[in-house]
């Protein structure tokens, strides 16, 4: 166990370095710094001046692989390639270059609103999808399975800006139920949280309910369940026992990579709702063209999907027998 | 009539391309019967067909607002040269000029005859009021609006409605005779069945939903003539206009990039399947890195830099035009790159299953090269797959437009799109009275256009995923309306 683990750990590596080798190419070889010092300070009428110093204050100033004029280590360690790329793996961020906020200070205070927001949603939501996808698969070829599934197309047609927009007015606008937006620290935060987490609730429902039916249906077609039915058991005995449990394997293991990208926040919802967390430093950020924000966001989120995926195998493992370590 | 200069934009060449890709796919499949079998297993699902006749309406209209031109200029005295007007036209801004060129100053409702809201004007004996001004265009026909509006609109809904009738007898009657000449009937019998539902393609629904779009067409472009039918947004744009602009954006982002990712989808995925060893070890590494990246932020950064690379070559990206359209093209193909991985990773592990083959086998104990043998014998086995993930990709790129355009890295804000359309007018909705139609106006249009495309896409994977249904669907007297809404498979979705 411990040996696959580790393994599979190893095999991430590489694919860390490949996603900050990426992140490299795409901010500094297809653009120079002076490109983006330019773009940064305004286009028109910008000295060189002005450019020098914007670089120099962010340390773009020097090579970008290989600096000759150093000596020893610093040959390899005083380049723009080490501070911006090679220390992420430390993650040191650096400063960001809007207002030269210390970026890893900024995102562990920003993760914890995010997680208030996205936990609560993943929680209830796969519960509730879950629920309703088994009450179709339940009634299924009935109209009211017919009913269910209509509902999940239309509902996984509207693009989820309506869902927000639409909670917002009639909610908040019109039934003054829940505050149209804002955050605010500890407990007192149960306010702001209800508007952003209902309207996610519902804005997931119709692709994910939809897409548990169709695993639910197929594992009902499995001969396992034939067996079942043909020893006498209940209906119910057989949903709950044999058919629930064993579908619970790719749902969970469906679910389990986006644990860990929970922390990310979603860009919209906290961009609407006014939440201070990571989704909407990121939209500042982009907004600011910080590029440094951008790169270390890229960074982190590809960290997080990797252990999500070490997390998936790990579950497979654990809920699933037949699966031996290899 | 003015001379005019074709202008083939990036976009344009692809989505062109994308026709004769489509155009040699259907001729294809025309004469060979195994694979017409599925299309016509898609062509007797009502939900596919009235989808289909939904989605045949957008493209028509994307695809005039494909065909670019640049009108001609006066010449100037004294010169022989021809010169040709900066901006860049489609046959839709032709088609639509009237909705065009008649701007407000500012918001108006749908129908309006009078501004949103009051405004200081002065009257003619001299004296100042604040009252709502008269509009430039909507409705400016009337004498008095107060009293003629109603009749007006109605009499014009109804000489729509009537021409919509008309269109659709011929419609009906040209369909019908098609269908008629396909299996050497009469015309009655056709005809009869059809109406009876008795016909095993779903005619009757087809023409009943390109009875319902006409008649909603026929009176809105009757109407749209004198009034601003969805009503104008802040800086007097008439929303229908932008709506229908806004409909090739949404379409291009939806299949071009598609376009643009498939060669490598299918290279690699096929590749990476039949070579296996180390030739699958680099593209299994290159597709986990991409994929591990979370696609927003890709995106973003991806963006970010195409925008600093646009500013530092002015000369370049000279007119609004080409920028918006550069911007749309790198969206694409930027959106491909984080969606390729998908389909790639489909790709090998179908690709595994089918070098294990007899066929396979058997072709490469006759001497067959491994290319040959791809090309021949593995990718028509694995074309339904593409199939299938293009036609589910497609609703999820539309939406993903939108987003992508709020969060400030989707289309140029130059450019019409739901996403832009969205943008602008959510800020409006605190205004008092309420500022809606522009929203819905998006939202209407966004549905009708992501539903139809879902339940397209629903109709083709039934038809083609070659996995035999389960057995208690069959058994059911519902099966037909389940088996319709089968929803998306783990492995194809």
């Amino acid at each position: 166990m411990l040996g696959y683990l580790a393994r599979r750990l190893l095999y991430a590596i590489p694919i860390l370095v490949g996603v900050n080798l990426l992140t490299f190419a795409l901010f500094f070889v297809v653009n120079t710094p002076d490109d983006m010092a330019r773009m940064q300070l305004g286009m028109k009428r910008v000295t060189p001046e002005a450019i020098e110093r914007w670089k120099r204050e962010r340390g773009y100033d020097r090579p970008v692989l290989w600096n000759g004029a150093a000596h020893g280590a610093a040959k390899a360690t005083d380049t723009i390639f080490f501070d911006h790329s090679v220390k992420l793996f430390a993650f040191e961020f650096g400063k960001a270059e809007s207002d030269g906020r210390d970026i890893r200070e900024e995102i562990c205070r920003r993760m914890g609103p995010s997680l208030a927001i996205a936990l609560p949603v993943f929680l209830v939501g796969l519960a509730a999808y879950v629920s309703f996808a088994l009450l179709m698969a339940l009634f299924r070829a009935t109209t009211l399975d017919f009913a269910g599934v209509v509902l999940c197309v239309v509902a996984m047609s509207i693009s989820g800006m309506f869902y927000i927009i639409g909670g917002q007015y009639l909610v908040s606008k019109l039934w003054n139920l829940a505050p149209i937006s804002g955050f605010a620290e500890g407990l007192a935060a149960w306010r702001f949280m209800l508007l952003p987490v209902a309207v996610a609730l519902v804005a997931g429902f119709g692709e994910s309910s939809r897409w548990y039916r169709t695993i639910f249906l197929e594992e009902m077609g499995r001969d396992y369940v034939r067996t079942a039915r043909a020893r006498g058991l209940s209906e119910a005995r057989v949903m709950f026992r044999h058919v629930l449990r064993n579908a619970l394997i790719p749902i969970l293991t469906g679910v389990v990579v986006v644990i860990p990208s929970l922390f990310l926040g979603s860009l919209v919802m906290e961009s609407f709702f006014g939440i201070p967390g990571l989704g909407s430093y990121t939209i500042d950020a982009i907004n600011a063209q910080d590029f440094a924000v951008v790169r270390s966001m890229v960074f982190l989120g590809s960290v997080l999907y990797i252990v999500g995926l070490v997390l998936t195998d790990l579950s497979y493992t654990l809920v699933d027998p037949r699966i031996r370590f290899e | 009539m003015m001379p005019i200069l074709p202008v083939i934009l990036w976009t344009d060449a692809l989505v062109f391309a994308l026709l004769g890709c489509v155009a040699a796919f259907v001729w294809l499949t025309v004469s060979r019967e195994h694979l017409r079998a599925p299309w016509r297993k898609v062509a007797r699902s009502t939900s596919g067909m009235v989808a289909a006749t939904v989605l045949a309406c957008f493209v028509a209209v994307g695809l005039l607002d494909c065909l670019h031109y640049r009108k001609a200029l006066l010449p100037e005295p004294g010169k022989a040269e021809q010169r040709w007007s900066p901006e860049v036209l489609s046959a839709l801004d032709a088609l639509a000029a009237p909705l065009r060129q008649r701007q407000e100053r500012t918001f108006s409702a749908p129908f309006a005859v009078h501004g949103h809201s009051k405004e200081s004007i002065t009257r003619p004996d001299g004296t100042m009021a604040r009252e709502y001004p008269r509009l430039k265009h909507g409705g400016a026909h009337l004498q008095d609006p107060a009293r003629e509006r109603g009749a007006d609109i109605a009499a014009g809904a109804s000489r729509g409605a009537a021409a919509a009738a008309l269109a659709w007898v011929m419609l009906a009657s040209l369909l019908t005779g098609v269908v008629a000449a396909a299996r050497g009937s009469s015309f009655a019998a056709v005809s009869g069945a059809a109406w009876r539902g008795e016909l095993d393609v779903p005619l009757r629904a087809v023409l009943l939903t390109a009875a319902v779009i006409l008649l909603v067409a026929g009176p809105l472009i009757v109407l749209s003539g004198r009034y601003h039918v969805f009503g104008t947004d802040k800086v007097g744009q008439d929303v229908l206009y932008l709506t229908l602009k806004s409909i090739r954006t949404g379409l291009v982002i939806g299949t071009v990039t598609t376009l643009v990712m498939l060669p490598f989808a299918l290279a690699l995925g096929l590749m990476a399947g039949y070579f296996k060893g180390w030739v699958d070890d680099i593209i299994q590494y290159l597709y986990t890195t991409l994929s591990s990246i979370p696609g927003v932020l890709l995106i973003a950064a991806a963006v970010l830099m195409m925008q600093v690379y646009m500013d530092a070559r002015p000369e370049t990206f000279d007119s609004v035009t080409r920028r918006a359209d550069f911007r749309l093209l790198f969206l694409c193909v930027i959106l491909g790159v984080t969606s390729w991985t998908g389909l790639c990773r489909l790709l090998r592990g179908e690709t595994l299953k089918l070098r294990e083959l007899e066929f396979v086998q058997a072709a490469r104990a006759f001497g067959l090269g491994p290319w040959r043998i791809l090309a021949r014998h593995v990718l028509p086995n694995v074309l339904h797959i593409v199939i299938i993930s293009t036609v589910l990709g497609f609703s999820s790129l539309v939406l993903a437009e939108a987003v992508l355009s709020y969060v400030g890295v989707g289309v140029d804000p130059a450019m019409n799109s739901f996403g832009t359309m969205i943008n602008a007018a959510r800020l409006e909705l605190a205004r008092e009275p309420v500022v809606w139609w522009s929203l819905g106006a998006a939202f209407g249009c966004m549905l009708l256009l992501v539903l139809a495309a879902n339940l397209f896409a629903d109709a083709v994977r039934d038809a083609l995923d070659p996995r035999v249904r389960a057995d208690f669907l069959r058994a059911s007297p519902w099966r037909q309306l389940a088996a319709r809404t089968r929803p998306a498979t783990k492995a194809s979705s």
